[in-house]
Parts: structure tokens; sequence; C-alpha cells
């Protein structure tokens, strides 16, 4: 949307020469890794831990699918069924969707703004390396007597409480850490958009992506820190006979609810907002065409936002509230479906009358945009309190969160990582075999969730390691779909491993056709140090 | 390579229509769908499934309209087929339709939702009342107007989910003891719990509540047709969550009446039993025989057929020192279970008769030889404090 | 550059401790949003005053009382009265009979829920044996009774509601160590 018109950059036609000058700031082998303040080395730090957490939390599904794929008990007993459901959700969630964004914004932020890196990268360097520690812990807590977290990543009280293991200890500690990972990683996007931008680059210049990253990184400072206070509350009533949760010393077990809840549906959004924000980069540039409406997507993603904080309690209509705020909760729900909408539209009328090509990271947003929006249609259908009665822990809600968190969030990072990548190793990947994954995934991870929504309606639950026989056809299909979208993601691996080897032909700085914005200013391979001088946006 | 994703696409679109098309011919019958949500057997439940029809063919509406425009427009504005970019970027008309549209279509989903809530929390006084408890893993009914209560256990058996034996109709759906509600009344159900947060959930009934444990909650349904209603525990309750099943049978009023009948004087039957039981002494043997049945029908789920346990989470039974030594103590554990942890008070379930036999089983089994003999007497001397 | 850095960092780190302030505080505001929606039929923890109202004979409400023990509680507990009729306004009492049969003494916490939740707004204890724990020596019995009456602001459509009592074990963990235990949770009083 906005061209830099003049960039001061170092690194063109003197590569070589700097190159050098670099080689003295830049520690060779691990120490590089561990002790970088590099934005673009944390980000492919991030990176990198987001995609082996993904492969970790999705060999947990594996498991949970080998498991369900036919009825009775096979393959492992029901609390470490348990355990594994509740480790893959925190894993997908905290290790993969969270960090795989953070890498993003790591790498794409300081070159979208003009900025030469993030504005504390001691800290951001802090807040990379905590998180191997935290993921360690909970995965260790998985081998300790009694096994690891079995109450859901969702730890209603008093099963993560009164009745859960001493591993609680170990969950509620990573979760910690996982938190203050985000909080400074969050407050640091933030002091990077604020203070970092290039002359020029205003507010409504920004890249939706930066945009959507900087609401994004204020829900995270708004709700991680309620997050803490929740499992703070949970070790107190544990370990230390506080009785937050505990009806017996003047508690309420479905407090603790309110209390995750209000963390848990901005965190929802805290998974997709960036998503909105890539596939707004990436429509655009293979459409030809620029952005349409591009100020309602900013006031979009902020209502968004805003209307997160008052949703909460429709994960909650099965515990018995009021007719009143059943209504309220219902009705304010309903109504993110409005500004979710606008934007669906935008994304559309943007392709219309453009002039489109379907390379991977196109074919991945496109994918993004139909099966997102399945997602969200669900998930207005959830709204409707009467017949949430009915959906409520069914495997219907399992299909909806998947199809707006894995085709949804998943399939926005992976085509981030298509669309940037040239960028970063300044070759192209194969694409033959990116196209391979994209169709692939495209087909299993419906074969995989779309059936969900069917066992879901005809009534299966949640969280169950073994189901009435009704259930079993859908449920191999599911499972065989979950195998081949497990498969499939070992060609993105094998894709990555090549193009980070530098395999392949080399780019030109546009890269894409279409492609606009500071990032594609600068050379391919972005070299290690950008906007030393900061660019001048007109 | 473009020309194949718009053809899986409009194959989705296909499939959405046919599951649409198929699940509304559906809407007829009551039968159970493998497919969809069920009419169910009260007036409510039809009313949610209607609600339900309504939204998702709503969704699916929007569904085709946004994908079609999208789906044109990747055939139409393609860059193969010679198309040359617009260079519209913003239109307010546009951008209000889009906002007023939906919000329309929401104030018309809207007011039959808000409607059938407000039916579905009708709280005027019932024909009959339950008290539905939760407690890991089973349910426990009882009728507050009558003198009839019980536990209601999963009823298939081990060898079932383990594969040994061939899994029957009904599999994880069957339960020893049903409720049982007479047909055309308003029975209400009082929803609690003694451990973690369970939820009880009939879908014919569309009633799906939780019991939170030291907090009561109420549901209600009217059963317009006689027959067996199957649901399940809704709400992650630990390790056997999955084994709780919820089978409720509904009866004319006159063969419910019956049937309650015969529960109250089989109760006093039982009742009369005990006291003569506390007169009797069993022997070894057949404590340990009924002991065993009891064990693993209602022991064994956490403390395991072995008497192991699950270590660090449920204690063993084997070579503990309370099954050792204390005699006193086991009784009274076994009765009353242990606050704050998964030991249920199983004075309440089983019958004197039965605590003997296990509590001996528990302390004669798995190499623990202590040789005591439980009887009912001492179990009833725990029971009253003596 | 480093001062504005540093003086955001500032206000957002103090954005931080005020939303983890806040997840605490929640514990509090649930409490008064239970008290203005009745979530979870939560009744008041102190005695209400009887006030100088009018009753009114014209309507009749039925009250429902449920007596449960919990897990390891080996008292004996139950409701003299199952069910009584009564108009709003006009005082009442009803009985609940206790049995410790364990050897030891035992104290005893009563925990109150009402349904459908929005009447426990409209239930006013004047006296109530769950406003304090209650002790009971080895063998002993007890009669503990409850007054109260139901406020004529009581919805039109509610005719009919349901007390429940929990009987918790509360013996070596009293009154008083629940509230330094638990800072947020101090409305017990021994009135």
């Amino acid at each position: 949307m906005s061209k830099a018109t003049e960039i001061i950059s170092p690194e063109h036609g003197a590569a070589d020469a700097h190159d050098d000058h670099h080689e003295h700031h830049i520690p060779k082998g691990l120490m590089r890794w561990v002790l970088t303040t590099n934005h673009k080395d944390i980000g492919t730090l991030y990176l990198w831990f987001a995609f082996i957490m993904f492969l970790v939390g999705g060999a947990m599904a594996m498991v949970i699918r080998a498991e369900l794929f036919q009825p009775g008990l096979q393959i492992v007993e029901p609390n470490f069924f348990n355990q594994m459901t509740t480790v893959h959700g925190l894993i997908m969630v905290f290790g993969a969707v969270m960090p795989a964004f953070t890498g993003l914004a790591n790498w794409l932020i300081p070159m979208m703004i003009g900025a030469p890196d993030m504005a504390l990268p001691r800290m951001n360097n802090w807040s990379f390396w905590i998180l191997p520690f935290a993921f360690t812990i909970l995965l260790a807590s998985l081998f300790v007597e009694g096994g690891g977290p079995a109450f859901g990543w969702t730890f209603y009280a008093p099963l993560s409480t009164t009745y859960s293991g001493d591993s609680t200890a170990l969950f509620v500690f990573s979760v910690h850490i996982m938190g203050i990972s985000s909080i400074m990683g969050a407050i640091n996007v933030i002091v990077t958009i604020f203070n970092m931008r290039a002359p020029g680059m205003t507010w409504m210049k920004m890249p939706l992506f930066v945009w959507t990253w900087l609401i994004t990184a204020f829900l995270l400072i708004a709700v991680m820190p309620v997050l803490a206070g929740a499992v703070t509350m949970v070790l107190t009533d544990k370990f230390f006979g506080t009785s937050f949760f505990d009806a017996a010393g003047g508690g309420d077990p479905v407090m603790f609810q309110h209390i995750f809840w209000f963390f848990g549906h901005p965190e929802v959004y805290i998974m997709i907002l960036p998503a909105f924000g890539i596939i707004s980069q990436i429509i655009p540039t293979f459409s030809r065409k620029r952005l349409f409406g591009y100020a309602s997507m900013v006031y979009a993603t902020t209502s968004i936002a805003l209307l997160s904080f008052i949703v909460w309690a429709h994960h909650m209509f099965t515990t018995g509230m009021p007719v009143a705020a059943e209504m309220f909760f219902m009705f304010a729900t309903m109504l993110i479906s409005v500004p979710t909408g606008v934007k669906v539209f935008n994304w559309v009328a943007t392709m219309w009358r453009g002039s489109m090509t379907f390379e991977v990271p196109m074919l991945f947003a496109l994918a993004f945009i139909v099966l997102f929006t399945i997602g969200g249609l669900s998930g207005l259908m959830l709204a409707i309190t009467p017949v949430d009665f009915q959906y409520h822990d069914t495997y219907f809600v399992v299909a909806h969160f998947h199809y707006v968190l894995v085709t949804g969030a998943v399939f926005s990072i992976m085509a981030a990582v298509y669309y940037w990548i040239p960028k970063w190793t300044g070759r192209m990947f194969d694409i033959t075999l990116a196209k391979w994954h994209f169709w692939c995934s495209l087909i299993s991870v419906n074969v995989l969730f779309f059936p969900m929504h069917f066992v879901g309606l005809a009534g299966m639950p949640r969280r169950i390691p073994d189901y009435a026989l009704q259930f079993a056809d859908f449920n191999k299909w599911i499972s065989l779909g979950g195998f081949a979208f497990g498969l499939s993601q070992l060609i993105f691996l094998a894709v990555m491993i090549k193009a980070c080897r530098k395999q392949g032909e080399p780019v030109s700085d546009q890269v894409w056709d279409g492609a606009e914005g500071l990032e594609w200013e600068i050379p391919s391979p972005a070299p290690y140090h950008t906007f030393e001088t900061p660019p001048v946006v007109k | 390579m473009k020309q194949l994703g718009i053809c899986v696409l409009k194959a989705w679109t296909t499939l959405v229509l046919l599951v649409a098309g198929a699940t509304a011919s559906a809407a007829g019958s009551s039968e159970v769908s493998a497919l969809n949500l069920r009419r169910g057997a009260t007036e409510i439940s039809g009313q949610v499934y209607d609600l339900h029809m309504l939204m998702f063919s709503i969704c699916v509406g929007i569904a085709v309209v946004v994908f079609g425009i999208m789906f044109v427009s990747m055939y139409l504005h393609r860059k193969s087929r010679g198309a040359k970019p617009a260079n519209f970027h913003e239109s307010v008309k546009v951008e209000i339709a889009w906002t007023v549209i939906p919000f329309l279509i929401l104030i018309f989903m809207a007011v039959p939702a808000a409607k059938t809530l407000l039916a579905m929390e009708d709280t005027t006084e019932p024909d009959m009342t339950v008290l539905v408890t939760g407690s890991q893993w089973k349910w426990h009914y009882k009728y507050m107007d009558r003198d009839v209560e019980f536990y209601s256990l999963l009823a298939t058996q081990r060898e079932q989910i383990n594969n040994r034996y061939t899994k029957g109709e009904n599999y994880l759906l069957e339960v020893d003891r049903p409720l049982v509600i007479p047909t055309g009344q308003k029975v209400r159900f009082l929803i609690t719990s003694d451990d973690v947060i369970h939820s009880w959930w009939v879908p014919d009934f569309a009633v799906k509540k939780d019991a939170n444990p030291g907090f009561i909650n109420e549901a209600w349904a009217r059963v317009d047709e006689p027959g067996i209603y199957r649901g399940q525990c809704a709400e992650l309750c630990g390790k056997d969550h999955g084994f709780m099943p919820v089978v409720v049978i509904a009866k004319e009023p006159a063969a419910y009446e019956a049937w309650v009948n015969e529960q109250e004087s089989i109760r006093q039957q039982a009742r009369e039993e005990e006291q003569r039981l506390l007169a009797m002494n069993m022997s070894m043997d057949e404590l340990m025989t009924e002991g065993e049945r009891v064990y693993n029908a209602t022991c064994a789920a956490c403390h395991m057929p072995n008497g192991e346990g699950l270590p660090g989470v449920f204690p063993a039974l084997k070579g503990s020192p309370m099954a050792l030594n204390d005699m006193q103590g086991h009784i009274n554990i076994v009765l009353n279970g242990k606050t704050g942890t998964a030991m249920q008070a199983f004075g309440k379930m089983l019958s004197l008769k039965e605590l003997a036999a296990v509590i001996t089983y528990e302390r004669n089994a798995w190499g623990n030889n202590t040789g005591d003999m439980v009887q009912a007497k001492d179990v009833n001397a725990v029971v009253n404090g003596e | 550059m480093a001062n504005s850095n540093s003086a955001l960092v500032t206000k957002l780190l103090l954005i931080v401790v005020g939303m983890f302030g806040f997840g605490f505080a929640l514990v509090p505001l649930y409490d008064v949003f239970c008290d203005i929606t009745g979530i979870n039929g939560k009744t008041n923890e102190t005695a209400a005053v009887y006030f100088d109202g009018q009753v009114d004979e014209s309507r009749t409400i039925t009250v429902e009382f449920i007596t449960r023990t919990h897990t390891g509680m080996p008292w004996e507990f139950r409701a003299q009265t199952k069910k009584v009729k009564v108009h709003p306004g006009e005082m009442n009492m009803v009985e609940f009979y206790v049995r410790n049969p364990a050897h030891k003494d035992m104290v005893a916490q009563a925990i109150p829920s009402v349904t459908p939740g929005q009447a426990a707004l409209y239930l006013n204890k004047t006296e109530c044996f769950c406003f304090n724990s209650q002790p009971l020596a080895a063998g002993g019995e007890s009669l503990m009774p409850m007054r109260f009456y139901v406020d004529p602001q009581l919805p039109e459509d509610i005719h009919f509601f349901t007390v429940q009592y929990t009987l918790f074990d509360v013996t070596g963990n009293g009154t008083d160590d629940k509230q330094l235990n638990n800072p947020f949770l101090t409305s017990f009083s021994d009135n």
C-alpha cells in the first residue's frame, strides 16, 4: 500500500564488503543462537521451535487418533489418554501457534516498518530462550509418578486442584514461564511499533500484519496476567490450603471458569488476529490489486478485540446461568460475526476484478478464507444458547475450533512462511513439493475435521478415549485423515530443510510479482542488518 | 492446477449442500441420525432441533453466497485468462451494506433463539423431582418425593472394553439401573456433584447441565413418548469420564407408578434383610466371593483389579498399612470416603453385607492375607458410632 | 529513543501488573456479580434483618429443602421440613437435624445453594446455621434452626424454589483458619 520512495540501504551493491564487516558481530556456531539479539535470528528460532512443538503436539494427536481409530481401549489407558489431550492442547496453543506468530512478528515487523531491529533486543533473546525450558518442564511432567496434567488444557477446578496429581505444580510453573515469555514478546512488539517506525510510516500506512499484531500484543498483555492469576490460584488451592474454587471454604468452582475464560476468549483472538493480518498481506499481492477497505479492516480488528472481553461466558452456558446473562452473552457473541464478516467480505472484494495467480502462499490463503469461514459459521451456531446446550462439549465444538485453529491459524502461518521465506533465504522454495504439501494437507485436514461435525451432532462427547458403536465409521475416517495430515507435514519439513539449506533458484528483491511494502524493497536474502539508516516513507 | 483447485472447491460446496439436504430430509423422523442432531422426545428438544436446522440453513446460505462470489472471482479474474486488475479499493456504501445486512440476519436469528431459551428456563412447579448427583464415575438418582434412590453405573463389561468380547449394541451406553420417569409429566432434575464437575446430558431431552460440587442446578423435561433415552457425561471428570453414561426410561404414568411402588417395597425388604444379617456371620469363602464381585464392580476402576492402584494417582491397597493393620480406619474410609480425594463414601452406595465383604476381600486378597473377617455388624457399629 | 522506550515499557508493565491484580480482583468481583445476578444460587452469608413490610397473602411460594453431606463427612443430616408453603414477607422457621456418629468431635460447615438462582436474591435468612461452622461432640445430635422470609419483590414467574445445604467437614480448619487462608473470602462472620 505504501511504497518507500527512498531507501538508504547500505547493503545494496556492496554486499561482500558488508558481509565481512558484519562477520565481526556474529559469533559462530551454537553461541550465535544462544546469545543472539538479532530480530531475524530470534524470528528463525521462534519459527523452528514452533515447528518442532507442532510436530510434538501432532505426535500426541496421532496417539489420540490411534486410540480412537476403533471402539474399545487398544493402545493407551484412559488416564494417559487424558494427558495426551491436555498436553496436545497446551503445546499447540502455547508452543506452536503463539510462538510461530511471535517468530513472524520478529522477522517481519522491523522490516515492514523500516526499523533496524526490535526495540528491546536483549529482552527479545530472553523471551525466546525461556520457552524451551517451559516446554521441557511440561513434557517432563508426563514422566513423573502419576503422570502429567490430565485435566484438559482448560484445567477446570476442582479436577485440576483437589483431584489432580502432584505434577500440577510443574504444569503451573511451565504455564507461568510461557506467560512471561508471551508478555515480554508482546511488550517488545508494542514498543517497536510505537517508537521505531521509519519517518513517514504513519499509523494508517502500517501494513495490516503490523496492525493486527499490535492489537494482539495489547490483548496479550491484558489477558496473560489473568491466566497467571488463575494458575496461581490453582496452585495455592492445591498446595497451600486456600479455597478459591472449593465450596467447602466459601469458594466456587464455577468462578474458575469465569476467570479462565476471561483469559481464554481473548486468547482465541490472539491466535487468529495475526492470521487476519497475514491473509490481508497475501491476497492483495496475488490479486495484483490493493487491499479493499484498509481502514475498515483496522476498525474491524479493533472491534473484534474489544468484543472479545465481553463474550467469555459463552463457553459456560451449561454451568447454570441466569437467563439474562445467557441472553447477554449470546447476543454479544453473535455480534462478533459482524466485524469478522466484514473481513471476509473485504478479502473477497480484494480478489474481485483483480488479476489472480495461484502460487503456494495464495493457495493457503484461499483455503484459509473458505475453511476459516466454515469454522466461523459453526461458531455462530455455537453462540445460540439453546442449541449450544446440545453442541457443548461434543465433537461439534472440536470440529469448530480445529477449523478455526488448524485451517485458520496454522494454514495462515504456513501461507506466511511460504510467502516470506524466499525473502529470508534469497531462494525460491521447492514449489512442486510445496504444492504437494498444500493439496495433501487440504484434503486430509477436511477428512480429519469435517466428519467431526457429524459425530458431534450425533452425540459424541469430547475428551473420551472410547465411544459407542454408532460413531465408529466416522471415527475411522477421522483417524485416517489425521494420520494423512500428520504425514503431510513431513513434506513441509522437507521443504523447509531444503529452503534453509538455500537450495533453489535465487529470487529477485520483490520476489512476487504483485508484492508491495518495505520488506520487498531490501535485497533478497534479507541482510543480517536492515534499515540501519531508516528509509523515508512518502 | 488452478482448474483442479476450482473443482475441489466446487465439490466442497456440493458436499455442504448434500449434507444440508440429507439432514433436512431426516427432519421428519425421530430416528437417531448418524449425521445430525436428533429431534428428541420432548417439545423443547423439537424446538431446539428446529432452531438448529434454521441456523444451519442460514449458515449454509451465507457460505454458498460468499464462496460462490469468491469462486466466480477466482474463475473470471485470473491472470491466465488475461484479467487486468481494477483500481478500486474502498466504497463506504458497500462497507455499510455488508455491516448492516449481517446485523439484520443476526436479529432474525436472535428472536427464535431467545424464545426457545425462555421456554427452556421455565421454573413453574414440576410434577416430580429427581436429585441427580454425579461422582467419579457414576450417577446417583434420588426421587425427592418417594423413598427411592440408587446409583447408576456403566453396565458394559470390562471384557468388551478391552476387546476380548464382542461389543454389544449399546456399548458404553448401558447402565445397571436406569433412571425411570413418567411420560407426560414435568420432571425436574436437580443436578449436583460429590467431587469434580460432571455434566448430565440426555440429547433426546435437549438437557445438558453441569453438576457443580456444592452447588445445585436445575433442568426439566416433559417426555412425550415412552422409550429408552441414552446420554453421557459431557464434562471431563477424570480417568473414566468416557464411561459414565446416562440412561433414562420413560414409562406411562401407570407403569411408572407400579415401578416406583415396587422399588419402595424392594428397599423395605432390603432394610429388613439387612437387620437380619446383623445377627448372622458369613463364612470367609462367602465374604471373599462376594467381596471380589463388589471390588471389581466398584473399587477396581481406581485401585486396579490387582490392588496396586495407579502410582501417584490412586494408592495401592496391596500391602497398604491401612489394609494390613488399621481395621477401624479401613471401615471408616470405605464408609465415609476421604475429603479432598477421589475416595468416595461407599456407605451410601453399598449394603452392609457388601461393605463387609469388600473390606474382608481387601484385607485378604493379593497376599494381604491378614485373616481378618469383617461382618455386617462390624460395619454397622462404625456407622452408628458404637 | 531509549528514554521513550523505557517509559513505554514501564507503562506496559504497569498494565501487566494491574491485570494480574485484576485476575485476583475477579474473586470479590465475582461475589458482587453473583449478588446482583444470582449466579449459582449463592445466598447471603450474613443475617438479614426482618423488614416491616406488608405480607403478600395473595401469593404462595413453595420452598423445598434438600440436604447432602460431602464425601468424607459421616454426619447424618436431614431437613425436618422437606417442603413449606409460604407467603412473601411472612417469617418462617425450619429445622435441620444433625448427628455426629464418629468417635471424635467434629466441626461442620453448611454451604447453601438455591435454584433457580434468581430466587437466592429474594431469600432472606435472619438466622441460619450456615452463617457459622457447627461443632458437634462425638455421638452428639442437634436441631439447627433457620429463619427466613421471602422478599415480596420475588419475580412473579417464580412460584417454587429449592434450597440445598451441603455439609462439609471443616474440623481443624475452622472459620478463623479459613479467613487466614483466603483473604478474599472474609465474609463469614459469627453474628
